[in-house]
């Protein structure tokens, strides 16, 4: 597992976290460090135990087990109210009855703040959400991502030193999610403020978290920044759940060997004795397509690792417009299809289509190795 | 991948809650209703349960006495009561059965005796527990008292308590009393299916038919909600009694009896049973009839293969629902029953006619099963009938039938006219100077200081009642729905509380009056100053109607975000503050039903309170029955009226005030 170095200090300290419904397990042993200033995403299949987590690091939902250290405090036995939080739900929760303006500065009251002192932070709120105009309007008058800016001025208007966002775009339509997405993200860093997401959209926390956490059946599965985590996934699960992953039957070489059917090819470093039944893996848009035949003339790419090539068949191919996705077979991978991503230039350069034969290049760096899971979940 | 199979929790303790200052407020406050509710209802049905199991008994063997000659030297036998009965066969076992206040003279075991004559009495008890009374100065031990014979007439024996079935065992060897049963159950079971049958069709044509005056209908619907249930048997008394105007229709038969109660019970649960049927059918769904179209069904077909179904849940409820309310029904049956007996009367002849409190509580034990009972399939059949409501239904819309429309507009028109003739008899007959003799219209019936029943105070304490339940009911039931529905944790006080909450419905009024004398007339209660005030005429009405309150409570709070609480307390507001500035204005329709439902009920309800009001807190709707008792039926039908206009009066502010305040707090709900 890689960890992600970062400079700033731990703020918040999740250990040894159990929580149970009944006799089902919700969270198993979570143990999870979050450094100060970072939007860090929980995410994973529904029911992975990751609104669990940011409901016990609220204390909304208290832990089974374990302890949570928010700062230098210990909070793991306080209620909500006594720990420094700003929280965004999914449903918004904007009290319908009152205005934007009185839904912001619902928690600025009883503070011993003035009256101007509030007017003028739900003012700087407003405009720091992008809706200076809108808080003489009841939350019904607004579109559903306008809401939701609301929520999170709400949230953020006491300065808390933690923001939980709990699924907080996935009521939304597909447009105003991938605009708001950006925004939350380009607040987050003008505010500096430790954040935590849960999301299940993975596209989501790609595109916006630090560092991801990736939850399975109440464990963390992987921690690690976006690209880590696609690019290195510590596990076939990880691995499957974020993006595309090619799965392929094969035995385990030497220390950077993998065969498939009769070919031994180069791939990365994996742990396993030689013979190991394992999976070979790689995501479709990394496999590289060549002209017919190794070297044709004409062909403008080198092929680096002969080894690694394949000569296949197209059997179907799909377009989905930015490129082409296709079915490839070749007779020592068994059942096993291969997908691959061209892109439309690769595909009309090569002139493509279906039923032709084509040389791939799986390129050993993004080719990995996973053991197989012992049964299939 | 990781095993999730033989992972378990680690041993040592589980991680303990902090309580927050909400919490414990919250808790606090669930904890406070809880106990209201427990001292307002639990205690005191467990006082009347307990006292259907004692019985009281006078022991002549408990004492001993001794008689002097007329010189006044005592120096003769010792005797007892039992010997003096067993020579004398004074009195038979049965005699000795009594009540709690049970007392006896020792007279009558002297044949020969004269208070004013010379001998003198000496009386003590035979042990520790026994109890006699010298004129009202109470002797316990067992020392001798001496008398002459002017104080000895004055001695009286007091029974001893023991716990046991005889009370029941009693009830069900005397025929009088055990025939209210099949004569409760038969007229309830008549009246649920006349009732279900009449209610049904009339919300069907409602719902279902294109027929004008919808509105109007829907009105005169609701009109007997608003009148004590006894008001239609002083119309029946009118129109059918032995100088009824039109009492040539019976052919003979008398009004007084099954036939009354029947029709006047029809009367009151129309509404009722109305309602629950017609939300039924309004939730029918349109698809299913463009099936039935498409698939060539009759129109016959169709009604018992889709409508009848979709409502099974509705009418069922609805016949438990009337079922409940004719068997526990008391003014009616008081009203025009006659000679023919049922429960909810022989408690109110037990109590109020007998004093015989012990076979009060066994007849509200009797009538509390077949209560409890419907009470509990009702609340199963309700609970089926929320599944199947589906977002996804198209709401179905009648299409215009000349020939139907027409059949159901003259038979709505037949069921409109009853309910208002009814009331119109009412008014005619306040009006009318003397019926049959004189009929020209005057005011005097309006008089109440001249009839027994309490007079226009009675009226004004009524009004006063409903006041104070309506405020106060609504702020403790609202409150109390909002801690339950709302609070962390805390998951068995909050199922009990639950409990306690729906536990009112099953107890009818009668059970629930007479349980308040038991239990709040018992001079060792701190809690005996509240009988015979106001107060605890309040609590009684409050309790009474607190489940269907509370539900409409809950219902309201469900529809509201469950994660405003988990918002509130991230800004450390107090919950408090969230529950005034967002849940009760949110609310406030459901407040608002709340408020008028308990005033309405308050203002017509008569079993409970009839064994708990005073003198000085005689309510309107009791006068009503008094003076119905008195022979002053016209004066009954006239304030029955007022109650009625009144009641109507506070729908019609309740209306205004509603449409004002959701006017001026609730812009949000347009967009």
């Amino acid at each position: 597992m890689t960890e992600v170095t970062a400079d700033a200090p731990i703020y918040l300290s999740i250990d040894n976290l159990w929580k149970a419904f009944g006799t089902f397990l919700a969270l198993k042993d979570v143990s999870l460090d979050i450094n100060e200033g970072q939007f860090v995403c929980f995410l994973g299949p529904s029911g992975c135990g990751k609104t669990t987590l940011l409901r016990a690091i609220a204390g909304l939902d208290l832990q089974t087990k374990g302890t949570i250290l928010q700062g230098d405090s210990n909070v793991s036995n306080l209620p909500p109210s006594e720990r420094d939080f700003g929280i965004v739900f999914q449903s918004y929760a904007l009290f319908p009855n009152l205005t934007i303006e009185k839904n912001i500065a619902f928690g600025l009251e009883n503070a011993g703040r003035s009256k101007s002192d509030i007017t003028a932070r739900v003012t700087e709120l407003l405009e720091l959400v992008g809706l200076p105009d809108q808080g003489d309007k009841y939350p019904a008058q607004l579109s559903g991502g306008q809401q939701q800016r609301i929520a999170l001025a709400r949230a953020i208007a006491t300065n808390p030193g933690l923001l939980l966002l709990d699924e907080p775009l996935s009521a939304l339509d597909a447009k105003v999610r991938v605009h708001l997405r950006h925004e939350i993200k380009e607040l987050q860093r003008k505010l500096g403020v430790t954040t935590v997401m849960v999301t299940h959209d993975q596209e989501e926390a790609l595109s916006m978290a630090d560092r991801i956490v990736v939850m399975n059946h109440g464990v963390i599965e992987q921690v690690g920044t976006p690209t880590e985590i696609y690019r290195f996934p510590s596990n076939l699960f990880v691995a499957s759940f974020i993006g595309e992953m090619n799965q392929i039957d094969a035995t385990a070489g030497k220390s950077s060997r993998v065969k498939i059917g009769g070919s031994e090819l180069q791939c990365l470093e994996h742990e396993f004795n030689p013979g190991d039944n394992v999976f070979a893996a790689i995501r479709p848009e990394d496999i590289i397509p060549h002209g017919q035949g190794a070297r044709s003339p004409g062909a403008p790419d080198v092929i680096e690792t002969p080894e690694n090539t394949f000569e296949m068949r197209v059997e179907e191919m799909e377009f989905l417009g930015s490129f082409w996705r296709c079915r490839l077979q070749h007779e020592s991978f068994g059942d096993n299809e291969l997908t691959a991503d061209f892109s439309i230039n690769a595909v009309r350069r090569l002139s493509l289509e279906q039923g032709r034969s084509i040389v791939v290049e799986l390129p050993p760096g993004r080719l990995m190795v996973f053991s197989k899971p012992e049964k299939v979940q | 991948m990781t095993d999730t199979t033989n992972i378990s929790l680690p041993e040592g303790p589980v991680i303990k809650g902090k309580l927050s200052r909400d919490d414990l407020i919250m808790r606090g406050g669930m904890i406070v209703i809880a106990l209201y509710l427990i001292v307002t209802m639990v205690m005191p049905l467990y006082a009347m349960l307990s006292k259907s199991f004692s019985t009281y008994k006078f022991e002549l063997s408990q004492y001993e006495l001794q008689i002097s000659d007329e010189e006044g030297v005592f120096s003769g036998d010792v005797t007892t009561p039992a010997k003096l009965n067993a020579a004398l066969n004074v009195l038979s076992d049965s005699d000795l059965s009594t009540g709690s206040d049970g007392r006896m003279g020792l007279t009558q075991f002297f044949p020969d005796f004269s208070f004013r004559s010379p001998v003198m009495y000496r009386i003590r008890n035979v042990s520790d527990t026994g109890r006699f009374l010298v004129g009202s100065n109470l002797h316990t031990g067992t020392e001798w008292t001496e008398l002459d014979s002017n104080t000895f007439r004055r001695v009286q024996m007091r029974p001893e308590k023991s716990r046991g079935i005889s009370n029941f065992v009693n009830y069900f060897s005397t025929p009088a009393l055990f025939n209210s049963i099949k004569n409760s159950l038969w007229i309830a079971v008549v009246s649920t299916i006349v009732t279900v049958s009449l209610a049904f069709w009339f919300a069907y044509a409602l719902n279902r038919s294109c027929m004008r005056f919808k509105g109007v209908f829907r009105l005169v619907a609701m009109a007997p909600i608003l009148v004590p249930s006894l008001l239609p048997g002083i119309a029946l008394v009118y129109l059918f009694g032995n100088q009824g105007m039109i009492n040539g229709l019976l052919f003979g038969a008398s009004i007084y009896g099954p036939i009354g109660i029947v029709i006047g019970s029809v009367f009151f649960t129309f509404p009722h049973a109305f309602i629950i049927i017609s939300t039924a059918l309004a939730i029918s769904d349109a698809r299913l009839y463009e099936a039935a179209v498409s698939l060539r069904a009759s129109p016959w077909r169709t009604f018992w293969t889709v409508t009848i179904p979709g409502a099974r849940y509705g009418l069922i409820s609805a016949a438990f629902v009337v079922f409940n309310l004719v068997i526990t029904d008391f003014g009616l049956p008081k009203v025009i029953g006659g000679q023919f007996n049922v429960l909810a009367v022989d408690i109110y002849k037990q109590v109020i006619g007998q004093q015989n409190f012990e076979m009060g509580a066994v007849v509200s034990v009797v009538l509390v099963i077949p209560a409890i009972l419907a009470f509990a399939i009702d609340r199963l059949v309700q609970s089926k009938q929320v599944a199947l409501l589906s977002a996804r239904s198209v709401p179905f819309h009648p299409t215009p039938n000349p020939k139907t429309d027409r059949i159901f507009l003259i038979y709505c028109t037949l069921v409109a006219f009853f309910i208002v003739g009814m009331l119109a008899v009412c008014q005619f007959a306040a009006l009318i100077k003397f019926w049959p003799y004189d009929l020209s219209f005057s005011l005097n019936n309006y008089d109440f200081s001249r009839m027994d029943g309490g007079g226009w105070t009675a009226y004004f304490n009524s009004i006063r009642l409903a006041l104070f339940t309506a405020v106060i009911g609504t702020c403790v039931i609202f409150f109390g729905a909002y801690l339950v529905e709302k609070s962390n944790g805390f998951t068995t006080g909050r199922t009990l509380f639950q409990m306690f909450a729906m536990l009112p419905m099953a107890i009818p009024g009668m059970v629930l009056g007479l349980a308040y004398i038991f239990f709040f007339n018992n001079p060792s209660n701190p809690l005996n100053p509240l009988y015979g005030t106001m107060a605890i005429l309040v609590i009684c009405t409050v309790t009474h109607f607190y489940t269907v309150s509370h539900l409409t409570a809950v219902t309201a709070l469900k529809q509201m975000d469950r994660e405003f609480e988990s918002v509130s307390a991230s800004l450390k507001q107090p919950t408090l503050k969230l529950f005034s500035r967002v849940t009760v204005p949110v609310c406030l329709p459901a407040v608002l039903d709340i408020s008028i439902y308990l005033f309405v009920n308050a203002m017509t309800t008569v079993s409970a309170v009839v064994f708990l009001y005073s003198p000085k807190t005689a309510l309107a709707s009791v006068a009503v029955l008094n003076m119905d008792d008195a022979g002053d039926i016209a004066p009954a039908a006239a304030m029955g009226m007022m109650i009625f206009y009144t009641n109507a009066g506070a729908r019609i502010i309740h209306l205004i005030i509603s449409r004002g305040i959701l006017r001026r707090t609730q812009a949000w709900r347009s967009r």
